[in-house]
């Protein structure tokens, strides 16, 4: 019996038929087209499908859709009106534009749903109403306090009838060029707050189907018998292929190429996620249905748990080479002779957990197979050249028949580096000659795609009874899982910084990368530093301790500093502002509170401590270690005067797209809205290289520089040809070119140009200085970026339970290109560095992962967030652009230390494993009695 | 998915037993499904024939007045309950618990009934409720009768409800009489699944300096929503000094059974920090309460 719903969306009337099963999120989404309502994780966790139902916030993904018979609703798409040809948004999407609110994109229909329904029914929220209403709407770039500085002025807006005010709390650079440093918007934050933002989920082609991976869900294993009958003879199935129908190269991987596409039979499955069969159909449902029909059986194996156990005599080896992935050493100096000089040795272990990074946005390729035998595959990846390149080794194809056209991305953090469905969609493309579209759902997500490496760090250091570190020796183990992934990358990040930001003379450090049968781990922000962080600077805190020094006087003596030798031997000779970091945290820290590292119980609640925490981290910017460090960018001038500037870096809301068109605005001296931008089209945008590593700023940055400064050069020698002038006679000045004492606007320019036969357009390929592989003395790193935080918690010593209140953050990033984009990064650092200290864990027990839904996995949300004060500090380095170095990992390696630092302050236990266990805080302190 | 065929959206009770009973599958009723759905998506819970919408019946979404008592819909949504003055008036603890259930989206369509339904021995709401002596009313194809609200719950996550033929349509509190008061509070962990380590509720009656009347609910203290009934017949009619409570406690203590949750709290953490909470619930309301 056909039911039909009649419901109303955004004014308009709807009747459709009722479909068994179905949600409200999927009615709009694929029904009603009406794409800017996104699926996070279909569990009613993340708010991202929040729409409005009769006006009050629902979760779309759990609201059957025969329930919206008869009601009003409202989405995203609803709160901006059409004025003529003109959007006009609604003070909420303007002031989220303008506050920089906006980053990825993904998770802001929800939270602007979210706000509207709470202005409507409190048009005048405090700080507390906006966090009590937005409690489960997740932002994983975390810009919670731009949100909520967003919502306020855009109540005040709506109270007053005044247009929306912008942020005045963040200062230009130091270091200001016309454009650059200067705060500017991004130039797709509008398409993301009216829910125009395309992202790859939101895609629909004629005739596409739908893909599912069969997984092991066996941690160890031979694959003995595969049974796909089943699953081929469900109708709606097209096509069912298995490791035997791999055309050409089996492996894919980033720079070991050790992951099977697919497992085939007599072959080892390492770990759960292992894909042993993949299904194409003409519903998700079916492929899903399909996949499960499956049936597969394994010889099981001993599962390697652990790095260490992983290293242990006579345990299997998971992989031809053996468990270890790497050994990676630092040597410097003598280390007998260090501890010899030293009047204090400390020693401590440390563990750290797994970590998810949770994008909202769940992994998605869709391929579609071309009339002339090519490709194209729409995927949010980080490094699109390397995804073409992967899936053409495994179809045994030249790169060059195959495009990846990059789409928004809803949040990456290292996390789509690696290839996840792309080589199974377009293998299934191939064989069907059709679209196929493979999304992973959260669970598939967390089960599947690499973590953040669990590490055990052990840290010995030396010092004389005045404080200067005189050695420093640490041993390292990181479990990189079933397959390496960046885990040698990640995992030497970890082992070079893992004496900290520190001048030392003796160092040794050892490092085993170990695989597991546990998922893969690879790039996350922080690359293997916020593990190694969070170790040495517990110890130098435990090392101020044992001495009776400040723990802020301690780091200030021995902080890196221009002319230091840094453990791998690299003189610093420029951009190291870690004294001054160092210095306004501390001055800003000691406005608070002039004895900040002393508890202080609250007046009202006696069982509540509070103190502060500080911490210093530095991390590099850009590759390293030898590697070629290089990123293309096209800058074009068209017709009407407008610029494009093309690479294929990607932007996943950390805001490249910005610099770029900042970076391009400034060398033309035009205006941003004049500059266009495209990236991660491996067609249509020069090779970016890797978007990892804080690098794109710096090689992208340049790329699009110099490519800008070639082309205004070449439109120099054209015009001084023609005008018979001097080159340097000839001037760029607000958006006209200054000839001879007559002005062209660049529409001439155009014209004048081809009419000369000349094409306006300018290739530019930048390298970075020249870097030298580990262990030869050399410089390792161009550039490094140097961050110290402060954090205030609160500890009830009762129940262990802890509170961030304030997080200071000052960050030596150069120059601050975009000092709004820039805040945006800080806030969110600090609310990543603060979930991986309190809130996440990714937890495998035996290979088999206990966490694979969301609600299993914390991310910090708005409720947890501290007041951030981001301070920018601008050493800025020759080889930058306008002198900038990275950020985005930076801002979010020293949270983690300032807080167990903060935690030990107030109640004196140490934190040596993450997350912080609020019972084992209490459990220590009442078996202390106290 | 298939994870439902037929969707019934009655408008009264009789027809919601109806359809249950004539269902030519499987049956059982949806409140605010935020609990159901998910456990239909991730397979906890086998695909149902037929869901009977419990939302479209006025009957199942009244919060009103009835007599001596407040009546409150199984399929209110608990944000309703949370904001509306009839239950800041007459179920303080019950407003505080609602506060805290999930987040605001989930909040809008969540219900009591679903939450008492699912059995839980620490919901908050079912705590809540059970410090403040409610009664459910039960549908079923033989009419409808009032229940003792234990008699609700089998086991945890065990409801003594048959949810294919039966269905929850209320609960009853007793109105606010002078000097009473209630307050609902919690610890929670920052990791893992959104459940309270420790959740607790009281109302009392307060004369003067002594406690007249007292229930104390805490979750999870047994395998069902537990009352402190040996704490409370200590307390009631005592002062409330310091040593009092203290014997007030260890009668709790004596009388709860906490246990080991993997990963969110052993039993020894709740014994230890289950005194603090209960002061502070305590404490709190018998400050409202004078």
């Amino acid at each position: 019996m056909t039911h039909q719903i009649s419901l109303t969306v955004n004014g308009k009337p709807y009747t459709v038929d009722a479909v068994p099963s179905e949600t409200l999120s999927t009615l709009l989404r694929e029904r009603l087209k009406l794409t800017g309502t996104k699926i996070g994780c279909e569990e009613a966790e993340c708010g991202a499908c929040t729409v409005l139902v009769d006006g009050e916030p629902m979760m779309s993904c759990v609201y059957p859709a025969e329930r919206a018979d008869g009601k009003n609703i409202t989405t995203i798409e609803g709160l901006a009106e059409r004025v003529h040809e003109e959007m006009k948004l609604h003070p909420l999407q303007e002031a989220f534009v303008e506050h920089g609110a906006v980053q990825c994109g993904f998770c802001i229909p929800g939270q602007i749903m979210t706000a509207y329904a709470l202005l409507k029914r409190n048009p005048n929220p405090n700080s507390d109403d906006i966090r009590f209403a937005l409690k489960d709407t997740l932002c994983r770039c975390a810009g919670y306090p731009s949100i909520e500085n967003a919502i306020i002025a855009a109540a005040h807006a709506l109270q007053t009838g005044e247009p929306v005010k912008k942020p005045t709390h963040i200062p230009n650079s130091i270091h200001e060029h016309k454009t650059v440093g200067h705060k500017h918007l991004r130039p797709e934050a509008v398409e993301k707050v009216t829910g125009e933002a395309i992202y790859t989920d939101d895609l629909k082609f004629d005739g596409m189907l739908y893909a599912k991976a069969k997984r092991a869900m066996i941690p160890h294993g031979f694959l003995k018998k595969l049974d796909v009958s089943k699953a081929k003879a469900l109708p709606g199935v097209v096509a069912v292929l298995t490791a035997t129908d791999v055309p050409a190269e089996k492996n894919h991987g980033l720079v070991i190429y050790d992951w099977p596409v697919m497992v085939g039979i007599n072959e080892r499955v390492r770990y759960v996620g292992d894909a042993l069969a993949i299904v194409a159909a003409q519903s998700q449902e079916i492929a899903e249905q399909a996949a499960a029909l499956i049936e597969a059986e394994f010889d099981l194996q001993p599962v390697i748990t652990n790095p260490v156990m992983a290293r242990e005599e006579g345990v299997p080896q998971i992989h031809e080479k053996g468990n270890l992935l790497k050994h990676i050493k630092v040597r410097k100096g003598d280390m007998e002779a260090g501890f010899a000089k030293a009047d204090v040795i400390l020693e401590h272990t440390f563990h750290t957990q797994t970590t998810d990074h949770a994008f909202i946005e769940p992994e998605c390729s869709i391929a579609v197979p071309l009339a002339d035998g090519r490709m194209e595959i729409y995927v949010g990846s980080q490094i699109p050249y390397q995804d073409r390149t992967q899936v053409a080794r495994v179809l045994g194809w030249e790169e060059s028949r195959i495009r990846i056209v990059g789409q928004l991305m809803g949040g990456g953090f290292g996390g789509k580096e690696d290839v996840m469905g792309q080589i199974h969609s377009a293998m299934l493309a191939n064989v069907t000659g059709k679209p196929v579209k493979m999304l992973f759902d959260r669970q598939e997500s967390l089960l599947v795609h690499p973590k953040r490496h669990a590490t055990q760090i052990r840290v010995k250091i030396g010092a004389t009874k005045d404080g200067r570190l005189v050695a420093a020796e640490t041993e390292l183990y990181g479990d990189t899982g079933a397959y390496a992934s960046l885990g040698e990358k990640v995992m030497t990040r970890a082992t070079t910084h893992s004496a900290g930001p520190y001048d030392i003379e003796h160092v040794r450090a050892d490092c085993y990368a170990m695989y597991t049968n546990n998922p893969p781990s690879g790039a996350f922000r922080g690359f293997g530093v916020t593990q190694s962080a969070f170790a040495v600077e517990t110890m130098m805190d435990r090392l101020a301790e044992t001495l009776n020094l400040d723990p802020v006087e301690l780091r200030r003596m021995n902080a890196l500093h221009v002319g230091s030798i840094t453990n791998t031997g690299q003189e610093l000779k420029e951009s190291v502002g870690l004294l001054e970091c160092i210095d306004r945290v501390d001055a800003e820290m000691r406005k608070h509170n002039a004895a900040p590292f002393k508890p202080v119980v609250d007046s009202a609640n006696p069982n509540l401590i509070r103190a502060w925490g500080f911490a210093s981290a530095y991390k590099n910017t850009g590759l390293g270690g030898g590697a070629p460090d290089i990123s293309g960018a096209d800058v074009e001038l068209y017709e009407d005067g407008t610029f494009q500037v093309r690479s294929s870096a990607a932007e996943l809301g950390q805001g490249l797209v910005t610099v770029m068109r900042l970076v391009v605005s400034e060398e033309l001296a035009v205006a941003p809205e004049q500059v266009r931008v495209l990236v991660m089209d491996t067609d249509l945008t020069p090779n970016g290289g890797p978007t990892t590593a804080s690098r794109q700023t710096f090689v992208t940055g340049n790329a699009s520089r110099y490519a800008a400064k070639t082309l205004r050069e070449e439109i120099s020698a054209a015009m001084a040809e023609k005008y018979d002038v001097r080159p340097e006679k000839i001037r760029f000045e607000d958006g006209v070119v200054h000839v001879n004492g007559h002005s062209m606007t660049y529409a001439e320019i155009y014209k004048e140009m081809k009419a000369m036969g000349q094409q306006p357009k300018v290739r530019y390929e930048y390298e970075a200085p020249k870097t030298q592989p580990l262990g030869t003395g050399g410089d390792m790193h161009f550039a490094f970026s140097f961050g110290v935080q402060a954090a205030e918690v609160e500890v009830n010593k009762l129940t262990g339970e802890v509170n961030v209140l304030r997080v200071i953050s000052a960050n030596d990033v150069g120059m601050a290109v975009n000092p709004l984009g820039l805040q945006g990064q800080v806030e969110g650092g600090v609310m990543m560095g603060l979930g991986n200290c309190l809130t996440e864990e990714f937890i495998v027990e035996n290979g088999n992962v206990v966490t694979d839904r969301l609600a299993r996995y914390r991310v910090p949300g708005i409720m947890l967030t501290p007041e951030i004060t981001a301070i920018i500090v601008e050493h800025p380095i020759e080889a930058g652009p306008y002198g900038a170095k990275g950020v985005g990992e930076i801002s979010s390696i020293p949270t983690t230390p300032a807080i167990t630092n903060a935690i030990y302050n107030a109640v004196g236990v140490q934190i040596d494993s993450l997350p912080v266990d609020q019972e084992k805080i209490a459990r220590e302190l009442w078996e202390r009695g106290g | 998915m298939n994870l439902w065929q037929e969707y019934k959206r009655p408008t009264t009770i009789t027809e919601a037993v109806q359809a249950l009973a004539s269902a030519s599958g499987s049956a059982m009723p949806i409140a605010g499904g935020t609990d159901l759905m998910l456990d239909l998506k991730q397979g906890r819970h086998n695909p149902i024939h037929t869901l009977v919408d419990l939302t479209f019946i006025p009957e199942i979404s009244a919060l009103e007045v009835r007599g001596d008592s407040l009546f409150i819909g199984a399929a209110v949504p608990v944000n309703r309950i949370a904001r509306d003055p009839l239950t800041g008036t007459h179920a303080q603890a019950l407003v505080e618990a609602c506060n805290l259930i999930a987040g605001p989206q989930v909040r809008n369509t969540a219900t009591l009934g679903g939450n008492v339904a699912h059995a839980l021995p620490a919901a908050d709401g079912t705590i809540a409720l059970r410090s403040l002596n409610a009664e459910a009313e039960v549908a079923s194809a033989s009419g409808t009768r009032r229940m003792a609200f234990t008699s609700l719950f089998a086991g945890p996550g065990k409801s003594a409800i048959d949810k294919t033929k039966e269905i929850i349509i209320g609960f009853y509190l007793p109105l606010f009489t002078p000097n009473t008061a209630s307050c609902f509070k919690r610890i929670m962990r920052p990791q893992g699944v959104a459940l309270p380590i420790l959740n607790c509720a009281v109302w009392l009656e307060r004369d003067g300096d002594a406690v007249k009347d007292i229930h104390i609910a805490v979750g999870p203290g047994g395998s069902t929503p537990f009352r402190a009934t040996d704490a409370e017949a200590f307390l009631r009619g005592k002062s409330l000094t310091e040593e009092n409570f203290n014997q007030t406690l260890d009668a709790l203590l004596a009388q709860a059974k906490f246990r080991d949750s993997a990963r969110r709290a052993s039993a020894d953490y709740r014994r230890h920090i289950v005194g603090g909470l209960f002061k502070d619930v305590l404490y709190t309301a018998w400050g409202r309460a004078g």
